[in-house]
């Protein structure tokens, strides 16, 4: 079985990127690394079909050993999808966390820093983000728009429990 | 009968479908829900018949032959796995019903909600039907897909952190599966799994250990083993509480099932046996720590899921009938009895208004029932006799003592003290939230009386916080069928002593596939 050395050499190149970027905290990056490690994956089962030959399937008196092996690539396609797929849902996920929390970075857990003794241990990596020239919007939306926004839900109840109880005062 | 095979992933997934479809209207949403859910359990059940009665089942899809072809097959594990999901995911399913019921919806959108469940269903019962490696990988992806929708559902900050660490640490243990699969077909030229199996013999062993350990550590991330396990507890406790139940029960179950196969079928006998019992007993004794360290009871059930994982891996990695029996039979015991723990904990949540036990107290007073409810899977889990999680332990002790090594033993006796643990974990849990006083917990917030609220009439109502009749009805009856897998405890043994005997050695799972082959 002989490949092609650029295909593997290329295949390294990706997954190592690949990996580095998706041991970083930013969000964005992950995703990136995510990209370059499923192509890389992709690249894996090319060179694992073996030698490259004629189109498969098509016949024209073809032999079957100078054929390229066809399951590969079947499987690359759907990989290719499932990738897809995922990236995008990784790209909403990073939105909405852009626009929740202003973070692109990963966040320790609350209850892991409460066990620590509440000291955070990635001291401002998420603070000195320069927010001025996002064009993402400011405040974040319900995810359901016909829901009911917690947040001025909060304001309302305690604007409310104020008033009753100015009223309940003035009552007696 | 074979007919009946890719019904467990279709229904399901037509079901999903037009769920979609039916997005405005939810109560006919829930009814296709509820129908196609309750349509799968009565397929596995006949299923888990016939297999039983009269051998497996198997289907080559699209007509193709076995090797070219994907197939699907259902094996007497296969079908226990199905039916026992089936059972879990519909339980669950009315939980959720009856707690969006109650809440109007506000908080979770209703819309997607079922669709997405109905797909993690057709993920989860395809991978257990995958007869082939990369339709395993497929099953596994449609689950995965499905929970991280399900894990992040509502967008709330708290569960976009958690579940960016879900999807992150899943995107990477699917890459490490895609990849060995892509090896594996570099070695043995198929991803069947019974072609892999006949080929794999003739592999020379290093690169035979390099492809199991590849897929066991693709696996052992969604199966959480030591020291693969540290995303669990992160992840799951802030999903909503059915979420959490379901992923529990079933997620990491999936990724147990698939080192089944992988330790029986296509590397039998591994050399690596001994490295995952040591890995098991780490599993048991850093997830029971953990567990004892916690005060968040979402977050100590899922340390304790950890810590039971090492149970099954025990059995599995003992490499022998009565191991692997014994393994099967904790699972189905472990999916049933976490699953209704987790639900115990969604009621405590709705009548206690948080899940942290230094918060709860007095709940005994406030709802005997759930008090109940949680206790007997709590004593269950924790192996006290005779619940099946007794039986089960004791199962897997005997098939340890059966090998005899030292390090058995080692497990023997470490299996012993975490189910001991386990006790006191979740016994802490039932003293401080149910039994204390209210009296006794510092700045008690009475949660039971915080809905007064002016009536439109003018004079003031008080509103306790009722919990659904549905959510303690669907968790009640998961606490029964606990309780019947201890009454039919014999019947069960016996299909997973079968079942573990069709997987003694690859011979009887190829020759489903190839019946002409003369396996060993």
């Amino acid at each position: 079985m002989s490949v092609s050395l650029v295909l593997i050499l290329v295949m390294v190149v990706l997954y190592a990127c690949g990996i580095y970027l998706l041991l970083e905290r930013s969000m964005t990056r992950v995703l990136l690394g995510f990209l370059l490690v499923g192509n890389a994956t992709n690249l894996l089962i090319i060179v694992m079909a073996g030698k490259a030959g004629l189109a498969p399937i098509v016949g024209d008196g073809v032999e079957a050993e100078q054929m390229t092996d066809p399951l590969p690539e079947a499987l690359i396609l759907t990989a290719i999808v499932i990738t897809f797929g995922v990236s995008a849902f990784l790209m909403a996920l990073i939105y909405r966390s852009w626009r929740l929390a202003k973070q692109d970075s990963v966040q320790d857990d609350e209850a892991d820093i409460a066990l620590r003794g509440g000291v955070v241990a990635m001291e401002g990596e998420g603070s000195t983000v320069d927010r001025s020239d996002t064009e993402f919007g400011t405040r974040a939306e319900g995810a359901i728009s016909t829901a009911r926004d917690l947040e001025e839900d909060d304001e309302d109840a305690a604007a409310e429990a104020a008033t009753s109880a100015d009223d309940g005062g003035a009552k007696r | 009968m074979n007919a009946l095979v890719p019904l467990v992933v279709l229904i399901p997934l037509i079901g999903a479908a037009s769920a979609l479809v039916l997005g405005r209207r939810p109560h006919a949403q829930r009814l296709v829900t509820i129908a196609a859910l309750v349509l799968v359990l009565v397929i596995g059940a006949v299923m888990l018949y016939v297999v039983d009665t009269s051998g497996p089942l198997m289907m080559e899809v699209g007509g193709w032959a076995a090797p070219f072809g994907i197939v699907l097959i259902v094996d007497r594990l296969a079908a226990l796995m199905v039916v026992v999901s089936a059972l879990v995911l519909l339980a669950v399913l009315v939980f959720s019903v009856g707690q969006g019921l109650a809440d109007g919806d506000q908080e979770t959108p209703v819309s997607i909600y079922y669709p997405t469940y109905l797909i993690l269903a057709t993920g989860v019962f395809n991978a257990f039907i995958a007869g082939d490696l990369f339709n395993l990988y497929v099953g596994f992806e449609i689950l995965l897909v499905a929970s991280y929708v399900l894990i992040t559902l509502g967008g709330t900050e708290a569960r976009i952190r958690a579940g960016t660490t879900y999807i992150v640490v899943s995107l990477v243990s699917s890459m490490l599966f895609l990849a060995s699969i892509a090896m594996i077909y570099g070695a043995v030229g198929t991803v069947n799994i019974a072609q892999i199996s006949l080929r794999m013999a003739e592999i020379p062993i290093d690169v035979q250990i390099i492809l199991h350990i590849m897929l066991l550590v693709a696996f052992g991330i969604k199966a959480a083993v030591f020291p693969l396990s540290f995303w669990l507890p992160d992840s799951y406790p802030t999903a909503p509480a059915p979420v959490t139940a379901v992923f529990a029960g079933l997620l990491t179950k999936v990724g147990v099932y698939a080192i089944i196969r992988t330790e029986t079928i296509i590397f039998p006998g591994s050399e690596l046996n001994p490295a995952l019992l040591v890995l098991a007993l780490l599993t048991m004794v850093v997830g029971v720590l953990g567990a004892v360290a916690q005060a968040d009871i979402k977050r100590l059930l899922s340390f304790t899921l950890v810590s039971h994982i090492g149970y099954m891996i025990l059995g599995v990695a003992l490499g022998s009938v009565a191991g692997t029996a014994a393994a099967t039979f904790y699972i189905v015991h472990h999916i049933v009895v976490q699953t209704t723990l987790f639900l115990g904990a969604g009621l405590i949540e709705r009548i206690g208004g948080s899940t942290s036990i230094t918060k709860l107290g007095g709940l005994l007073k406030a709802s005997p029932l759930i008090a109940l409810l949680f206790f007997i899977p709590a004593l269950n889990l924790g192996g006290i006799p005779p619940f099946s999680g007794f039986i089960g332990k004791l199962a897997l002790f005997q098939a340890a003592a059966e090998q005899g090594t030292w390090l058995a033993w080692a497990l023997i006796g470490a299996g012993a003290v975490v189910s001991l643990l386990t006790l006191y974990a979740l016994m802490r849990v039932w003293n401080m939230a149910f039994w204390r006083p209210e009296a006794d917990v510092e700045g008690y917030e009475s949660t039971l009386l915080d809905n007064v609220s002016e009536a439109p009439g003018g004079h003031t109502v008080t509103e306790t916080r009722t919990v659904p009749k549905l959510m303690i009805g669907a968790t009640a009856g998961m606490v029964v069928a606990s309780v019947a897998l201890t009454v039919f405890a014999g019947p069960l043994f016996g299909i997973s002593t079968r079942a573990g005997e069709n997987l003694e050695g690859p011979g009887q799972y190829v020759q489903i596939v190839f019946p002409e082959a003369t396996g060993d």
